[in-house]
């Protein structure tokens, strides 16, 4: 976990396995005659890259289009504009030849199973639509599969139901329910925001293991930067449907860049901290149906310029290769005079 | 130190009677001072919730309060809640004790315009105020959480969750209470609004004097927060201690746990465990010490003793407390329950 300065080089070379460009997603309002005909801005311009045996992060605020994001790269819901790649080609066609390849864990592990069946229907059902993998019988591989998730002994879990389970016991079987399609891309919504504090670590850890064993490309989608910082290779921050700052974990929770973040990061609790915070540029997100023109964070932003109000910030290059942030204090020639780095740096 | 304001001491809480019943809370005994943030930290089914709902006296069927007692020390000494009869306790709650629910969206009333609701409290509390006093009070309350006047005639609906929660916070306060009950006040909340929120509470608690019981899970954000903070387990409340030296040295494997469990914002990136195990079914509680297990320093005897809430044995002077039979006499506490004064720095490289 510690090593992935190292792997980062030569990663960013690979070809992502999925990758998404230029993703949009516009939801039309079917409430209140006022509104006739406008839409919910969910997800605006969003590029992100899935990496073989790397764990992008996805961090934002509830209603910044985070798990907006992780369902149009699951194609649960339809694109309203731009386009996926699947290895810099075309993606499978047909849902289930993508479901064999992408697969999602949501956020509720108590929703998400059905209760009228046990572990060994649940797991043998996605097993036998997508093929028991040669030579071994149905009911090895099922526990081939809860004991990849630690669900040991097996022989056990097989046969019990989920009312019987924890709640990470029962994300564990989410997971191996993902895994059972044996996918390169697994997507994971907020996977641990419903679990105990004391257990949360676990399928954390277990996710780091796909990553590193297994060589999974992973989404995490969460609203907690700490986790985020622990398990990711690469964060991708969202404020209102845009990605306002994209780069190596550490490097965007230690030294953020982007105003947004880094009052995002002053707000987080961290026991350490010798001070209160003092939070720049408080206030609540935009309206989605009709969000601010240029930059989406400018009504709250402390160093807003008269351009912010007017343009979108491309996502400009940063610290190490890799790192941009969506702001115009970083263009080259900004007024460093204004840099969010000499306000706030101490928020860091 | 300040003096006491809410003793609660042995409080039990069943639910259900008889041979089947379920114990919530066991032998719960805490001290709330004056002005003081006192936090309760827990997973579910610890038991925090439950004990905020009793000691409130807002406990529902099939909740029993089996034993202890709160002593509220209010405007006519000392009392003890759990004796008062229905009208005393309603006249008491809400003027001395009030209280903040997790989902404001819930504890707002639709139909209601803001404004409407915040004077109901002024209404059936302060008999003798007029309706434009009562408005200017709300006014002035709506001012105080950060909302502009012009909200009074807002409905629920066309407020945002951070301001609903505000809004409580604001009825809560209406009539001055000496105690605030606060059950994951933010929990539903984004962490700006979070962090907005508990600064504003923060200026409130400093210019009004009021105590509060902040209930939560995130223990992360207690150190921040409060005093000093009781971290509950199964029912029990395993370890109580100034929140500084809860955080920098504890004394129970479960809080050491705990605090294990929250991924650091700084320095270097290390594979952390969090607690092997899931918490324990209530209704099935493991024989002795409920934590043991899931414990890594577990010893025979603790599968047999129930420990109970005493002072460390090799530090009897320091104002704190743990439920932990390595912490007594006779036994020999592991060396990361035993650390003291640690500086932040030591304990970055030792966590």
């Amino acid at each position: 976990m510690t090593e992935t300065a190292e792997t980062t080089e030569t990663a960013e070379t690979d070809t992502p396995v999925l990758e998404a460009r230029g993703l949009v997603k516009h939801f039309p309002v079917r409430r209140g005659w006022a509104l006739r005909g406008a839409h919910v801005h969910a997800v605006e311009d969003v590029d992100i890259a899935l990496r073989s045996g790397r764990v992008t992060a996805v961090v934002g605020e509830s209603g910044s289009g985070k798990s907006t994001l992780a369902r149009l790269l699951a194609r649960r819901t339809a694109l309203t504009g731009g386009r996926l790649l699947w290895n810099g080609g075309e993606p499978p066609s047909g849902s289930r030849a993508y479901a064999s390849e992408v697969q999602l864990v949501l956020q509720d592990p108590f929703a998400s199973l059905n209760p009228v069946h046990g572990l060994r229907y649940i797991l043998g059902r996605a097993l036998k639509l997508h093929g028991v993998p040669e030579g071994q019988t149905l009911d090895e591989a099922i526990k081939a599969l809860l004991e990849r998730v630690s669900l040991t002994p097996s022989d056990q879990f097989i046969e019990k139901m989920p009312h019987e389970l924890s709640g990470g016991q029962r994300q564990r079987v989410n997971i191996a329910r993902a895994l059972a399609v044996r996918p390169k891309v697994l997507l994971a919504d907020e996977p641990v925001s419903m679990l105990d504090v004391s257990i949360r670590l676990g399928v954390l850890n277990l996710l780091a293991d796909l990553r590193d064993r297994e060589r999974l490309a992973i989404l995490y989608v969460t609203h907690d930067l700490a986790s985020a910082r622990y398990l990711a290779d690469t964060i991708t921050v969202m404020y209102a449907g845009r990605v306002v700052e994209s780069g190596p974990a550490v490097e965007v929770a230690d030294s953020p860049q982007h105003p947004y973040t880094q009052l995002l990061l002053s707000a987080v609790p961290d026991p350490d901290r010798d001070e209160a915070p003092r939070l720049t540029g408080a206030g609540a997100p935009p309206s989605l149906i009709h969000p601010p023109a240029g930059c989406r964070f400018h009504p709250r932003c402390p160093f807003a310029m008269d351009k912010c109000r007017v343009e979108t910030p491309p996502a400009l290059p940063v610290g190490s290769p890799g790192h941009t942030s969506a702001c115009w204090l970083h263009e080259s020639g900004a007024n460093t005079q204004a840099s969010p780095a000499a306000g706030t740096a101490g928020a860091a | 130190m300040n003096a006491p304001v809410l003793e609660i001491s042995d409080l039990s809480v069943d639910y259900g009677f008889g041979p089947d019943a379920v114990h919530a809370v066991a032998d719960a005994t805490l001290t709330l001072r004056s002005g003081e943030v006192l936090g309760l930290a827990g997973e579910s089914g610890s038991g925090k919730s439950t004990l905020a709902y009793a000691v409130t006296r807002l406990l529902r069927e099939p909740g029993v309060i089996t034993g202890g007692s709160a002593v509220f020390h209010g405007d006519d000494g000392p009392r003890d809640l759990f004796e008062m009869d229905g009208e005393e306790i309603r006249a008491l709650r809400w003027s001395q004790i009030s209280v903040v629910f997790q989902s404001a969206m819930n504890s707002l009333n639709p139909v209601f315009t803001v404004g409407n609701q915040l004077t109901d409290v002024l209404r059936a509390h302060r008999r003798g105020m007029s309706r434009s006093e009562r408005r200017a009070r709300a006014a002035e309350l709506l001012d105080m959480v950060g909302i502009t006047e012009d909200r009074l005639r807002s409905f629920p609906h066309e407020l945002s969750g951070g301001m609903r929660q505000r809004v409580m916070i604001a009825m809560a306060l209406a009539l001055e209470p000496r105690v605030l009950v606060m059950d994951e006040p933010t929990t539903a909340l984004d962490v700006v609004t979070q962090r907005e929120i508990l600064q504003e509470l923060g200026g409130l608690r400093e210019r009004l004097g009021f105590a509060v019981l902040f209930i939560t899970h995130d223990l992360s954000l207690l150190v921040e927060l409060a005093d000093s903070i009781a971290v509950m387990y199964a029912g029990r409340i395993v370890e109580h201690a100034p929140a500084e030296a809860l955080f920098r040295t504890p004394r129970h494997p479960y809080t050491e746990g705990l605090l294990n469990s929250f991924p650091a914002l700084h320095g270097e990136r290390v594979v952390m465990t969090g607690i092997p195990g899931s918490p324990p079914d209530l209704r099935g509680l493991p024989a002795g010490c409920s934590f043991n297990p899931r414990c890594a320093h577990a010893v025979d005897a603790c599968k047999e003793t129930a420990p109970r809430l005493l002072p460390i044995s090799w530090e009897p002077a320091e104002p704190r407390r743990a439920a932990c039979l390595l912490q007594t006499d006779g036994f020999q506490a592991p060396a990361s329950l035993t650390r003291t004064g640690l500086r932040a720095e030591e304990i970055g490289s030792t966590r």
